[in-house]
Formats: structure tokens, sequence, C-alpha cells
């Protein structure tokens, strides 16, 4: 499984003490903002922290929330940002569609043309979201990539892959794991990885 | 015609499951492009334009925060926020002086 958890994230060298062009370019470019006041080095800071307190956590409370509140549910699908605020999680000015997994359907979420990804739900990307492959097959082959990421669907299940855009997110929302009646919201959370909400995989067993 | 970003449906070889820790320049990078989008110094269709513009080469010289930067300092000298030399002697001196 990839949700981020149970296997080894490889290090990219981060070159920071032969950076190149590019990197010095960043560099270059930040300090010439900084000077023109065009943002401060506290909002810049401020940009960074809140970067990173965003993941799949905020994705798995929603879910968890919907799994455990059938009235909560029905405000996601009619309107993921609002439902999602009522939870403290702002999505910002980009469009949020919740897209509900059942029997009969499976849902597969895609950036074909980047890298769109719904970020104040779960952070930023994995580098394979972003990958040519990824982009070039998921909507050619979906079941065929769901394979290599070990995650089969019957065949009588239908599988619908969701281009998003610039405008335009999309999370899914997995069903809920048989044997998790009962649990409570953190138990069911712990269930939601990232790859179950992109919908590349399914959510835990309990 | 179909441009080089436009991929989906293409065919392609075997995903693999690779994710990295972001390093720090490129959590910088980032965060500055929300700012500079917040701040409406230029908008998300103009950055993605400069990406776009980037063609076939880019996606296997340029990795994906070294095409943000580029396209942040296109869109930044095409608005007159920066210069081309002002980058330059400043990219110089970055170097020179070895900051990060």
């Amino acid at each position: 499984m990839h949700d981020g958890h149970d296997h080894a994230h490889p290090l990219r060298p981060d070159r920071d003490e032969h950076p190149g062009y590019y990197q010095v370019m960043a560099t270059a470019l930040r300090e010439l903002l900084l000077e023109k006041n065009v943002f401060t080095a506290e909002e810049l800071r401020r940009q960074m922290e809140k970067m990173d307190e965003r993941g799949p956590h905020l994705g798995a409370r929603v879910v968890a929330r919907a799994w455990a509140d059938a009235a909560f549910k029905t405000r996601l699908l009619a309107d993921g940002p609002a439902a999602c605020r009522e939870l403290g999680v702002d999505i910002g000015p980009t469009r949020l569609v919740v897209l509900e997994n059942r029997p009969e359907l499976h849902n597969l979420v895609v950036c074909t043309l980047c890298s769109c990804y719904p970020r104040a739900l779960l952070g930023l990307p994995p580098d394979w979201y972003k990958s040519v492959n990824y982009r070039r097959r998921a909507v050619r082959e979906p079941r065929a990539v769901l394979e290599e990421f070990g995650t089969r669907i019957p065949d009588g299940t239908a599988v619908r892959v969701h281009d998003s855009t610039a405008e335009l997110r999309y999370i899914v929302l997995p069903m809920r794991p048989a044997g998790a009646e009962g649990l409570d919201e953190a138990a069911l959370a712990a269930l939601v990885t990232r790859d179950a909400m992109i919908g590349v995989a399914l959510p835990k067993a309990p | 015609m179909r441009r080089a970003h436009d991929m989906g449906g293409l065919p392609g070889g075997p995903v693999t499951p690779e994710e990295h820790d972001y390093a720090l320049w490129e959590k910088r990078v980032d965060a500055m492009s929300v700012l500079i989008g917040n701040k409406n110094i230029f908008n998300l269709d103009e950055f993605r334009h400069a990406i776009e513009l980037l063609g076939a080469d880019a996606h296997e010289k340029l990795s994906y925060y070294e095409r943000w930067v580029y396209a942040i300092a296109h869109n930044l000298i095409q608005r007159g926020v920066i210069t081309v030399d002002e980058l330059g002697r400043r990219m110089t001196e970055v170097e020179k002086t070895g900051r990060t």
C-alpha cells in the first residue's frame, strides 16, 4: 500500500550544498520580492507553516465524519467546501466536488494537464500523482493503473475517472469498510489513507 | 495540436509509487507562488501558461519545482515586477556568496 506511512520515503537529494541553476534563481527571486515588498518574510514563513499543517489527516477527518453522520455526508456531497468549513477546513477559492464510492461505482482522481489536487484536504501531492505515466494512463486504462497500486476493482463495479482543473478539485469519499460499525470518528479516520481519497487504494480494514 | 502538457490518454509506462519529502527550497517556491497569486501579481492561468510553453523537453530536463521557478520568473519579468538584468545580477551574487 502507498499511503505515505507504510513504506520508506526515498529522499531526493536537496543539493543545498551545490544548488542548481533554478535553485539559485529561486533564491534570487525570493530576495528580490522581499526587497520590493511583494510579500514579507513573515508572510512567507506563515504560508510555509500553513503548508506543513495540511495533510491527509484533514481529509480523513472529513471522511470519518461522513461515515459516522449521514446528515453531514448529505451536506458534504451537496456542497463540499461548506461541509469542510464545518470541520474548520477552509478549501479556499477553488471548487471542490466530493465523489462518493458505491458498490457499483469506484472513483479515481487525476490531473492530466498538470498537478491540480485538493491541497487543503490532502497537503502537497505525491510525485507519482504528478508523473507523466499516471497522467497519461489514468484516463486510458484506470483498472490497469489501479492494479499497479495493488487495488483490484470487481468487474461489476464501474470505474469513473475525474480529471481535475485549476478551478475544480476532487476528493473521493471511499466506502466505509466492513467491520467498522461502532468505531468512533478518530478510529474511523485512522482507516482513511491519502491514496484512498485519491481513489488508487481502498481504506484499511479495521 | 496537442501540446506537451496535454498528455491524458497517451500510452505510458508503469506508474511507480514514488514520492519524496519536499526540500526546503521546494516549499519556499510553492509558498512564494501562493503568495504571488493571493496578491494578484499574476494569476494561476498565466502561471500555467508559462509552464505549458516550456514544451516537451521541460518534463525531462527540469524537475517539477524547477518548472515553477521558471514560470514565476517569466511572469514577474512580463509584469515588470523585476527585470532580466536585475535577476541576472542577483543570481550571480547569490551564486558567489552561496546564499540559499
